[in-house]
């Protein structure tokens, strides 16, 4: 029983995971475990499936063969995807407002204005995000994904569209959250976050 | 109890965007008023009202398609839909939060659209607004569902009609007996089974619809 | 699945079926007085659209069984079932039209329950084909396809409830087609056909369901090979 626990102290676990669109085979046999507090760095050039597993990985689609379990709950996952996952005619505001309803988090006010300070926001926070630049709106879905102090996280290209500053300050943000949280992190810049990596899946 | 409290926060960022973007509503709006309109020029100088009465329940499920079939439309544009998927622990609380805003906005252009027949046409009677007020909860329930499927096509807005007519035909049945009939209980109580049995198909299959 | 050794044996059950089916309508059961021998076509009519019916609802069930279980497979023979749910369907309406043409004069009867059903679950079910069609093969086709068809068994007695009630707002009732009153031979000539035409769609579920998974295989294989 005790090692059976401590066997599975492993927060995802793929096997022979394959999943194709139609005709299409994105992704083929991948095989990869992430211990808890681990940091899975997963490189490839594109079309390689980086999106599409990080995607199952997040529970958002399925494998079409092989099995992944994952021993966190939907509730305390932090997902990033290339969209930035908010309504273009809500404010910053209204749209981390929502998302703190549906997460369900207390002192959501606090929480919120904090992330908006932290991220740089919160001078535009009541500004349509449709009017927002493409590296405001990055780091608006940042404050989205980090909204519920998700235990696992899973960031696609987390650092596209950001500037030196907000590179920066991701580069922060995740190094703090190294000790605490679980990382699947897709980027075509692995220099980056590879001090942070403790597995590296090549994909393509 | 946290589950309306979901329903609610997902029905009133429906809210909210319709005032901010005026996408739906006015169209809703615009559009039934179009169609009885025309469907003065339809009838024949001497039909009867009661043909006129068949030709409303055209009016209102066409116009109930308009609205549907831009439903999901801000949630497809950024892939929102995966953010509410994640974030919501009941799935079926986002189909129940949008077919409520959907309700009210199909609510409102009726509230507009009776007394304009009533205005054009021939009076509107009790029979026909209960009838108005089931049958609204059954093209809401079943059209939202449907609705999420579309979006999720590569055709979208082009096959919503399709797969909604035929599921509400025994709407406009129970609709047009109610409005027609001189006793309209049978017809309303066929309209509460239907919005009984739907609502629970539609209520128990989003899931699916929008997970893999 | 059966296994694929039981196919020809099912295949010469619905065989021999039918040749009994077809030789008790035309020898057996007797010349209606009324109708004469055009009133045999009910022991066709019929079968086959209660046949669509069991097509459909067996559609919802692996539907049911995909979503629910996650069944392999449910989705393709969710599918093939309701594909030949649909062609059932498109052979009663056909053979009502003419039954209504032979009783009633016209090609098209408003009053026939029956006809009007199937005209509304056609409609349906050929938007399941333009649904399933226009989204990508994989597990959303297979999750909207199951839900599209459980919609479809709902909406069979909802609609059928909804059609029986209408009549007194849109047509008087001028024909009653329920409860004919059956002879014994006329009875066993029913059964007989009503169990030719479900041999007859187990038989065809089975082949194309086979075909289907040959096609798969193939492709599978040609990948394996060219990768």
């Amino acid at each position: 029983m005790g090692l059976a626990q401590e066997y599975s102290l492993g927060v995802i676990r793929a096997r022979g995971l394959e999943k194709r669109y139609g005709d299409r085979q994105v992704l083929r046999r991948v095989e990869f475990e992430l211990p808890r507090n681990g940091f899975l760095l997963v490189t490839g050039p594109n079309g390689s499936g980086k999106t599409t597993l990080l995607r199952i990985c997040a529970g958002l689609a399925a494998p079409t063969g092989g099995e992944l379990t994952c021993d966190v709950g939907r509730p305390s996952i932090g997902f990033l995807a290339h969209e930035p996952l908010v309504y273009r005619e809500l404010n910053a505001l209204e749209n981390l407002d929502l998302y703190g309803r549906l997460y369900r988090i207390r002192e959501r006010r606090e929480r919120i204005g904090m992330l908006l300070e932290r991220f740089g926001l919160w001078e535009e926070r009541h500004a349509r995000v449709a009017s927002y630049s493409r590296g405001m709106l990055q780091r608006l879905a940042l404050c989205r994904t980090l909204l519920h102090e998700p235990e696992l996280l899973v960031l696609d290209e987390p650092y596209s569209a950001l500037d030196d500053d907000g590179a920066a300050l991701l580069d922060r943000e995740l190094a703090e959250r190294r000790a605490t949280a679980s990382f699947v992190v897709a980027t075509h810049e692995p220099d980056r976050v590879l001090p942070l990596a403790t597995a590296r899946l090549a994909l393509g | 109890m946290t589950y309306f409290a979901d329903v609610g926060a997902l029905a009133r960022k429906d809210l909210m965007l319709e005032l901010r973007a005026r996408d739906t509503l006015p169209a809703m709006l615009l559009f039934v008023l179009s169609t009885l309109v025309v469907f003065h020029f339809v009838l024949p100088s001497d039909s009867s009202e009661l043909a006129a009465k068949g030709l409303l329940w055209v009016a209102i499920l066409f116009t109930a398609l308009l609205g549907l079939s831009r439903a999901f439309a801000a949630e497809r544009e950024q892939g929102v839909i995966d953010g509410l998927v994640l974030a919501t622990r009941d799935r079926s609380a986002i189909w129940l939060g949008k077919a409520l805003a959907i309700l009210a906005f199909l609510g409102l252009a009726e509230i507009v659209a009776l007394p304009a027949f009533g205005l054009f046409f021939t009076h509107v009677g009790g029979g026909t607004i209960a009838g108005v007020v089931l049958a609204d909860v059954g093209i809401c329930a079943v059209g939202t569902l449907l609705a999420a499927m579309a979006t999720a096509s590569r055709a979208r807005e082009l096959l919503l009609p399709l797969i909604f007519l035929p599921l509400t035909i025994p709407i406009v049945i129970g609709g047009v007996g109610a409005s027609v009939a001189g006793h309209p209980g049978k017809y309303l109580a066929f309209l509460a089974l239907y919005d009984a049995i739907f609502g629970l198909v539609a209520w128990g299959s989003f899931e699916y619809v929008v997970t893999e | 699945m059966l296994p694929a050794n039981r196919l020809p044996a099912l295949a010469t059950l619905a065989l021999g079926l039918m040749v009994a089916a077809v030789a008790l309508v035309a020898y057996v059961a007797p010349v209606d007085a009324n109708q004469g021998l055009s009133q045999k076509i009910f022991y066709f009519h019929v079968p086959v659209a209660l046949t669509a019916y069991a097509l459909f609802g067996w559609g919802a069930w692996r539907g049911l069984r995909h979503l629910w279980k996650r069944e392999q497979g449910a989705d393709l023979e969710s599918y093939v079932a309701i594909h030949l749910g649909v062609i059932f369907g498109a052979m009663t309406l056909l053979t009502g039209s003419i039954w209504a043409k032979i009783s009633w004069g016209r090609w098209w009867a408003w009053s026939s329950d029956q006809l009007v059903l199937f005209l509304v679950l056609f409609l349906f079910y050929s938007a399941y084909f333009m649904l399933r069609f226009s989204i990508e093969p994989g597990p959303q086709r297979a999750n909207l396809s199951a839900v599209y068809a459980v919609f479809g068994v709902a909406l069979i007695p909802v609609s059928f409830l909804a059609i029986r009630i209408s009549k007194d707002i849109i047509h008087p009732v001028v024909f009653k087609s329920t409860g004919p009153d059956m002879s014994g031979t006329m009875f066993l000539a029913f059964c007989v056909s009503w169990a030719a035409m479900l041999a007859l769609a187990a038989t065809l579920y089975h082949v194309e369901l086979a075909g289907k998974r040959l096609d798969a295989r193939l492709k599978e294989l040609r990948e394996a090979l060219t990768s």
